[in-house]
């Protein structure tokens, strides 16, 4: 949803980061305003995962150049852990499995976190548990898993819904979900965009990096922006992912060779 | 002073002459039990203090054994209250290798089990030095044998709940703890055989443990050392299994300077079961060595080992395991796999998987892996607000997890997991 004036949440300025020395990220531009939803599509090898993983402060990464504002402060400045308690967040492509903590408390470290960088009082285990029943039917999710260990065992649609359950119990300003639609079969890609969906509101913003368009048939954004050779280099409405869909991402880059 | 290997034999052989009089090898008699021990001092005295020339401790120096001054004396502990398991109702305690009946509760125990010292069951001594007792220090356990702890389930007996035998050692001593495990035709028994110190001077512990498993007896073994860290610990635990019987150790290593389990299983039957889970957290200069004997004679084993080596600072890990399966050995289904994490740059294990088959029908499968805290790992959890300090020691339980979940006894897992980032 596009707001005249609303607060700008990220802005990205002439971002450029290598990995292992090689030059990945070549000028990234971007800004995401409060109630938006963008979308960052392009061909493999593009950049759009490096890019996620910058803004979330993967060690791996080094920014060379630009400049990153999250909510007036200095992104690339704070350590991944106070990006994250500051509210933003990252949904991963390929979620770790953590055995031997269960997923309940590793949902309370994880938003007591929050809670003690905001100064607000830690919620005991009573408390949370309220609260994680409450979000629990953001992604239609049985309670079962919260005593199971943290995606071990999960199939790849179970732990794409436990990173939205994460997501929903953070409540991210930010919130940066990177391919999350790969490898989700019909119905649980609707139950993920779904919750997505659900956690969007007017002061938050999400950004979804992804491949393929279908997506964006149940999180409708705002932007789409194709991203080549580690810029964006096109962006539109949303009738742009039905075009890259139709024609595929050439004409776009040859576009931009001219 | 830097001494050579020849002088070490010299001094090693020296230590050991006063390892058996501490002992008490030197007495003599007529009784089972002396001419066990006499057999025993004997086969001590024909061997060498081992070297880091021998194959078998080639990794594992034992010099600064041999700087120890020793004393043996009988002492008891106040409070054993913080050691008690809630889970594990039926206990034997020996402080400082003598047993301490006001420190154990062998009463009111279901029926066909009996627990005590070997004082009170002089029957089962019949079983005693059977398997693996040549090694030079299970003999000389064997050579100062007085007393051991002794757990007996009858045929078809179930015993329902843990029973925990508990070493408790004191500064300076020297201490050969003793465990005998007779599991009738048929039953079912668990064990937590614990080692500890309530002091952090240096102190030398040489265990032997044997579990005998009849037709179909199932035993649940685990073995938890969390000797002081100044500490020597040599033990063996050395098992038999009879046709259709389970046998599963869950070996938790935690103290010591320097720490060795020889864990020994012997099949006496066809279509036995045995499950070794192992685990050692190494920290400082410690060094942590597991060696493991499987010898499979007869058809239709199945051997599943998994050991895990946490290792930190400059300490040092080692693990061999041995496996054999000789022609009669037909259709036996072997798997080992050894995985080790190195926390830090000076951190070093010595693995070896050693099998040696000879069966031409028969599944065996080993594996080694050696790895790191990975960034990805780190980085997901930092990326959940939690700090890179405790997202590592988090993944480190984790990776415990796989050996301590398989303890069945839920505080004493809690404890260990505690045990295994903060100690």
């Amino acid at each position: 949803m596009i707001t005249e004036n609303s607060d700008v949440i990220l802005s990205v300025n002439n971002l450029t980061a290598t990995v292992e020395n090689t030059p990945i990220l070549k000028g990234m531009n971007l800004e995401i305003k409060a109630g938006e939803i963008h979308a960052i599509m392009g061909p493999n090898g593009s950049g759009k995962s490096t890019f996620s993983k910058v803004l979330a402060g993967h060690p791996d990464y080094a920014v060379t150049g630009g400049a990153v504002s999250y909510l007036g402060q200095d992104l690339l400045a704070l350590e991944p852990q106070d990006r994250a308690r500051s509210g933003l967040f990252l949904a991963f492509q390929y979620p770790l499995e953590i055995p031997g903590v269960s997923n309940l408390d590793f949902l309370r470290v994880s938003y007591n976190s929050k809670r003690k960088h905001e100064a607000l009082e830690e919620l005991d285990a009573f408390d949370f548990d309220d609260l994680v029943h409450e979000k629990l039917g953001v992604v239609q999710m049985d309670a079962a898993f919260l005593s199971r260990s943290v995606n071990e065992g999960f199939s790849g649609g179970e732990k794409k819904r436990n990173e939205i359950l994460q997501m929903a119990i953070l409540e991210p300003k930010l919130a940066i979900l990177d391919e999350t639609d790969s490898g989700l079969d019909i119905d649980a890609l609707k139950i993920v965009a779904g919750g997505v969906n659900q956690l969007s509101n007017a002061q938050n913003a999400t950004l979804l990096i992804t491949h393929y368009q279908r997506l964006l048939d149940y999180i409708i954004p705002d932007y789409v922006h194709v991203m080549a050779n580690g810029r964006i280099i096109r962006t539109g409405g949303k009738d742009l992912a039905l075009e890259l869909e139709a024609r595929g991402y050439d004409w776009v880059l040859e576009a931009e060779a001219v | 002073m830097i001494s050579s290997p020849q002088m070490r034999l010299t001094e090693g052989g020296a230590y050991l002459t006063q390892l058996l009089e501490m002992a008490g090898a030197t007495a003599s008699g007529d009784s089972a039990l002396q001419v066990l021990r006499s057999a025993a001092a004997g086969r001590v005295q024909s061997q060498q203090f081992p070297t880091t020339r021998d194959e078998e401790w080639r990794f594992t120096d034992l010099a600064d054994l041999l700087k120890l001054e020793l004393i043996t004396q009988p002492a008891t502990v106040a409070d054993i209250s913080p050691y008690q398991l809630a889970e594990a109702p039926y206990r034997l305690t020996f402080v400082n290798g003598r047993y301490l009946p006001e420190l154990s509760q062998a009463e009111n125990l279901p029926d066909g089990l009996n627990i005590g010292n070997l004082a009170g069951l002089p029957d089962l001594q019949q079983y005693l030095a059977q398997q693996g007792a040549e090694e030079l220090f299970t003999a000389l356990n064997t050579a100062g044998l007085n007393d051991a702890a002794v757990v007996h389930v009858r045929k078809y007996a179930v015993v329902p709940s843990p029973i925990h035998l508990l070493f408790i050692s004191t500064a300076d001593q020297f201490t050969q703890p003793r465990a005998l495990i007779v599991a009738e035709a048929n039953s079912s028994v668990t064990l937590i055989e614990e080692h500890l110190s309530l002091s952090d001077t240096p102190y030398f512990t040489n265990s032997v443990t044997e579990v005998f498993l009849a037709d179909s007896a199932e035993v649940n073994h685990s073995r938890i050392q969390r000797d002081a860290d100044s500490a020597f610990h040599i033990g063996k635990t050395a098992v038999s299994q009879m046709r259709g019987s389970r046998y599963t150790c869950n070996a938790v290593s935690l103290g010591a300077k320097l720490s060795r389990h020889h864990l020994e299983i012997y099949q006496t039957g066809e279509q036995t079961e045995t499950t070794l889970n192992g685990l050692t957290v190494l920290r400082g200069e410690q060094v942590g060595d597991t060696h493991s004997t499987i010898a499979l004679t007869h058809p239709h084993g199945t051997t599943r080992q998994l050991h895990k080596t946490i290792i930190d600072d400059r300490a040092h890990g080692v693990f061999n395991g041995k496996v054999y399966v000789p022609q009669a050995a037909q259709l036996t289904n072997a798997g080992q796999l050894n995985r080790n994490l190195l926390l830090s740059p000076k951190a070093r294990i010595d693995t070896k998987p050693q099998l040696e088959i000879v069966a031409d029908n028969v599944k065996c499968t080993h594996g080694a892996t050696v790895g790191q805290l990975e960034t990805d790992e780190v980085f997901y959890l930092q990326s959940r607000g939690i700090d890179a300090d405790s997202a590592r020691k988090l993944l480190v339980n984790a990776f415990a997890y796989e050996v301590i979940s398989q303890i069945p006894v839920d505080s004493l897992q809690q404890t260990l997991s505690r045990s295994v980032t903060t100690r």
